[in-house]
């Protein structure tokens, strides 16, 4: 394989490295009327960027440096869908990055942002676990910088405190568990390990370990209790990054790791993930009920979220990825649109993040209350939005493979969790406020983020064709 | 072909537009909006009749099904997937005509008609949507679009009946109309699932195998289906909602209730045709049987109502029993053999339209004249409308069935095919023929001619309407007055080869009679100012008399059906069901989720070191539970 097969396979990596660099640059050189044009450059970029990697390079599957780097279409898809989230992050934290305390910040915020991303890229298209591993590393070490953004604010420095002592954790005992794989296995490359893996009860110590360092990222119980508070204090664009993208990305490394390593106990790690999925999505729904900060609230509906998430990776098959990735981007579109409320609430009302300080929000801000009741309305799974159709795929990948209990389990937990979706669409519409959210006009930037998502939660459902094609692709695994 | 997609695009388009700017746009904008697009829809509609027809036959002597546009939209494994397209034959592309001119001419009428109305956009954006659904509805390419379409048709109409939502009757009217036919649906989803069940899809004409294999169910399905257009083409028993339906504004009448909508359910039979020929004739002949018990019904009805509008929609659903019967009484697909009933029905569809749209139309005129739909407030009206009592006449002639007018071909068509099913069927649908010539003229005469109401006059002098509601009127009439000499069967047959109609003159004869003794009945009773003989007939028959005022009480039947029987013994309980065991175990759900939410809240403590304690118990039990099984 020579030079140039390599840079093609890569190219995604390559292109988003480019990216960071002009980001770099920019942010050194351009002066004050330079800086202003920031924003829109980097806009600009992703969009070039999503624009040009979005269909996949190449139909079959490719490799690079000796089986290190992994290419399939697929991956390709998953990172251009990312990177479509990480452009509408952009898109709705122009204002809060115009602020006098952050504005000279804002080269830090694309740079690291963007590095997170190419870490989880390389996480993706890994083939082999120190590999993994240090695309995931790159992911986790920019983000507790991000959370602790605002590290003047004490609930920010908090968060990022929390989120790099509980991501040191995660990664010790994951990376314990890649040295058991080593000593057993005697390998670590994915495509040599999934034969060599006999369930010995190291290996499934191992698994398990291995496991927690990606439960950690996607926020699953029991290794979710950093989630709340990191939501909490880090900047509300950070959050939703770090709720959707961050999220997403690990759930399908998961579940492509899963199936293609661990194929051989997977009779064992579907019951871990029985256990995970069932704890995940009744513990969040429990806490969920109770929240009265924003934030904290949409932090343990990630949770139940990254529970119905796994009932895809649980079912094993690549129609459970096709759910997957799907699930992912529907969660995305609802999630970013839910976020870019609450910034721009935050933004325009002095700070408020509170489920009291929606109350009455339709009277004065009725296109935003409109906004987050479908963001909500999606992500309880209420037809006819996108979030029904995305947890009717997960149930029925589920079911398909025999999970009949676990679905419903999963089905009485969406009960509940309408119910607290519910209580944001109530204060926001029938509460009484004597104070409520004094009417705003939205930037242009935040707006173009809220239409994308809201176009998404209208058409991804109804359109067939996107779940078609990613199903047209997801085979290939 | 592909241009064709525009004929569904553009109304969405104006629908969507016109009814999200709703009033920020003038009253007079939204109006132009939706009719110039709706005047492009039928400039394309035309232009694609004419390629099409012109573009000629297949060597074998049919016309082509194309199928300019297909996506597959839901894939359900195998063969079975729900398409959304475009599909040209002979009849679609013919409805396609029917609906564009009525629709264009219900637009321009409406801006007379509607004009200084509330809600004016609104009413244009409701009427595009209903034109882009009731065109999808035609060119659909399989079954299911046609469902998904033919429920939007009906959304629509339930939009536009009750388009005055402050009337307490045109909202009940409207939600009876939805509840009516959504009922009637119900069996039509239950066909289309059993068709697609046993035949693996769901395209109009399955593959021989196929259709071998569902042949037991074959019958079942498209008796189901029947039901749903049963219900959407007002046929006995399920035509209750159609007479309320008036309550929406008149133009909507013209266009839903009379022209197009209504005369779905002809269109779903008669595209089912191959199938119902060769796998459920007998099914076919139930529909006749319904198609002319509902003709003589709704005449006998509509010869005592007295409501101009109740009449005409009396007339419609006896109409669409003539259609029904022509398909119905078809025992062969060959048109010189047993097949003539589907170009009848084709034809009178065709023709019915046009003249039924004309006749509602012009009541429009009367009830915009007069401020009311009541016999009692007309009489004499001609000396003041002469344009509305001309075009008015035309109609009535070609629905009674007069020569050269074009109810005379297409209805001579329908009873030349009773005729050879059977005579005494014959007879009857001539019966029937001769009281539609004796109601349309009563009707005619009670408004035109007669004892003027004086005082209601002298408050309120009639006028002859505007110019934007005459001319649609004139075009109709002129339509009315030439197309029975239409070479339909050219276009249009059973078996797609052209078929060249020849008038039956015996056939004709006793038609021609027996509307002219109708005529001649009516006029001798209403013509006079005095109406001694009406009078004395309904106070003579005083029972029939009422029945038949009262609809004979099919109203009531229902609402004893629904209410004593079906609420108080069914819904009642099952409401208990509800309320205590399935609310109670929802209502335990939330107890429960709470008391545990308290419970544990400790967790969430804070503190980072707690965090990692969670954390690795929760990797070791997980470890050991893996481990132990």
């Amino acid at each position: 394989m020579n030079w140039s097969d390599i840079f093609s396979c890569m190219y995604t990596e390559i292109a988003l490295a480019g990216v960071i660099i002009v980001a770099l640059l920019y942010d050194l050189i351009a002066g004050g009327r330079g800086r202003r044009f920031f924003h829109p450059v980097m806009c600009t970029l992703m969009v070039l960027f999503i624009a040009g990697t979005i269909v996949p390079w190449h139909s079959g599957e490719m490799e690079a440096f000796g089986g290190m780097y992994v290419y399939a279409p697929v991956y390709s898809i998953v990172k251009a869908l990312l990177a479509a989230g990480t452009l509408i992050v952009f898109l709705q934290s122009d204002s809060w990055l115009r602020r006098q305390d952050t504005s000279f910040k804002r080269g830090e915020f694309y740079v690291l942002t963007l590095s997170t991303l190419l870490g989880m890229d390389f996480m993706i298209s890994a083939g082999h676990f120190m590999m993994f591993f240090i695309g995931m590393e790159l992911a986790s070490v920019p983000m507790a910088c991000l959370v602790a953004f605002d590290k003047y604010k004490d609930n920010s420095a908090e968060a990022g405190a929390k989120y790099i002592l509980s991501a040191l954790f995660a990664s010790g005992l994951m990376l314990y568990g890649i040295s058991f794989f080593y000593g057993t296995a005697g390998t670590l490359y994915f495509s040599d390990m999934a034969g060599r893996i006999d369930g010995s009860p190291l290996q499934i110590m191992a698994m398990v370990f291995f496991f927690s360092g990606l439960g950690f990222k996607i926020s699953l119980v029991p290794f979710h209790l950093w989630t709340a508070d990191t939501y909490q204090g880090a900047p509300t664009s950070v959050t939703s990054y770090l709720s959707v993208i961050s999220k997403g990305a690990a759930a399908f490394t998961l579940m492509v790791i899963l199936v293609k390593v661990f194929a051989p106990i997977a009779e064992y790690w579907q019951v871990m993930l029985y256990i995970v999925i069932v704890l995940s999505i009744t513990i969040a729904n429990i806490f969920a009920i109770r929240q009265k900060n924003l934030k904290r609230f949409l932090a343990f509906s990630s949770i139940s979220q990254a529970g119905y998430i796994m009932l895809a990776v649980i079912s094993g098959t690549p129609h459970g990825m096709t759910t997957l990735v799907f699930y992912v981007l529907v969660y995305m579109v609802a999630n970013l649109a839910a976020f870019g409320v609450i910034s721009a609430v935050e933004q325009n009302s002095g700070g408020k993040v509170d489920m009291d300080d929606y109350n009455g929000l339709y009277s004065t801000n009725p296109r935003l209350a409109v906004t987050m009741t479908l963001a909500l309305f999606s992500l309880a799974g209420i037809p006819p939005f996108a979030g029904f159709f995305s947890k009717f795929f997960v149930f029925a990948a589920a079911f398909e493979q025999g999970f009949h209990v676990l679905v419903f389990i999963a089905l009485i937990n969406t009960v509940i969790s309408l119910y607290y979706y519910l209580l944001v669409v109530k204060a926001m519409f029938i509460n009484r406020n004597d104070s409520p959210v004094a009417p705003f006009k939205t930037d242009l930037s935040t707006r173009t983020g809220l239409v994308l998502c809201l176009a998404g939660i209208l058409i991804l459902g109804i359109a067939s064709s996107v779940y078609d094609g990613i199903s047209a692709f997801s085979f290939g695994m | 072909m592909e241009y064709t997609v525009l004929i569904l695009l553009l109304p969405f388009l104006s629908f969507i537009l016109t009814g999200l700017l709703g009033t920020r746009l003038k009253p007079a904008a939204a109006g132009l909006a939706g009719t110039a697009v709706t005047g492009a829809v039928t400039v394309l509609c035309y232009w694609t009749a004419a390629a099409y027809f012109s573009a000629g036959r297949y060597a074998s002597g049919v016309f082509p099904t194309l199928i300019p546009w297909n996506t597959v939209w839901l894939p359900f494994g195998g063969s079975l997937h729900i398409d959304l397209g475009i599909m040209l034959d002979p009849i679609s592309v013919m409805m396609l005509v029917v609906i564009s001119t009525v629709s264009l001419m219900v637009h321009i009428y409406s801006f007379g008609y509607m004009k200084g109305e509330r809600g004016f956009q609104r009413y244009y954006s409701f009427l595009s949507l209903f034109t882009m659904s009731m065109l999808g509805l035609v060119l659909a390419t399989n079954i299911f679009q046609m469902y998904i379409f033919w429920e939007l048709v009906g959304v629509s109409s339930y939009l536009l009946i009750g388009f005055y939502y402050t009337k307490k009757e045109a909202v009940a009217a409207s939600k009876k109309a939805f509840i009516v036919t959504r009922f009637a649906d119900l069996g039509f989803l239950i066909g289309i699932l059993i068709y697609g069940f046993y035949t693996g899809t769901f395209s109009f004409s399955p593959d021989a195998p196929a259709l071998g294999a569902a042949k037991a169910l074959l019958p079942v399905a498209l008796g189901l289906m029947f039901i749903g257009g049963a219900g959407k083409s007002a046929m006995f028993p399920l035509h209750i909602w159609l007479p309320d339906a008036m309550e929406g504004p008149t133009p909507v009448s013209a266009l839903i209730h009379a022209a197009t909508m209504v005369v779905a359910g002809v269109y779903l039979v008669a595209r089912m045709f191959p199938l119902f020929i060769g796998y459920a004739p007998e099914v076919l002949h139930v529909t006749a049987y319904v198609g002319a018990f509902t003709a003589l019904y709704a005449a006998i009805v509509a010869c005592v109502q007295s409501d101009i509008k109740r009449v005409l929609a009396f007339s419609t659903i006896s109409q669409i029993g003539f259609m029904i019967v022509a398909l119905g009484v078809c025992t062969s697909s060959d048109p010189h053999e047993g097949g003539l009933g589907y170009m009848a029905s084709m034809f009178h569809l065709f023709t019915h339209a046009m003249f039924k749209a004309l006749l509602f139309l012009g009541a429009g005129c009367i009830i915009h004249a007069v401020h009311s739909n009541e016999m009692s407030a007309m009489g004499g009206l001609r000396k003041y409308m002469p344009v509305t009592h001309i075009t008015f006449l035309v109609a009535c002639l070609s629905i009674a069935g007069i020569w050269p007018l074009s109810g005379f071909f297409s209805k001579d068509e329908i009873l030349a095919a009773c005729f050879s099913f059977s005579p005494w069927m014959g007879w009857i649908m001539t019966a029937i023929a001769g009281l539609t010539a004796f109601y349309m003229f009563r009707l005619y005469y009670c408004i035109f001619w007669g004892k003027e109401n004086r005082e209601l006059h002298a408050a309120h002098r009639p006028h002859e309407a505007p110019l934007t509601m005459t001319v649609p009127l004139m075009i109709l009439a002129a339509i009315t007055l030439v197309a029975g000499w239409i070479p339909f069967g050219e276009f249009v047959s059973s078996d797609g080869h052209a078929y060249r109609i020849h008038i039956d003159w015996t056939v004709a004869g006793i038609s021609l009679c027996v509307a002219a003794a109708g005529i001649a009945l009516a006029t001798w009773m209403y013509l006079r100012e005095d109406r001694t003989v009406a009078d004395g007939l309904a106070v003579r028959f005083s029972g029939l008399h009422k029945a038949a005022y009262h609809r004979f009480y099919i109203d009531e039947i229902y609402q004893f059906i629904t209410h004593r029987i079906i609420f108080a013994c069914i819904s009642t309980p099952v409401a208990w069901f509800d309320r205590h065991v399935v609310d109670g175990f929802m209502n335990l759900l939330a107890a429960v989720t709470n008391k545990v939410s308290w419970a544990i809240k400790g967790m969430q403590s804070g503190y980072i070191q707690r965090y990692s304690i969670w954390f690795l118990g929760g990797v070791l039990s997980i470890a050991i539970i893996l481990m132990l099984i």
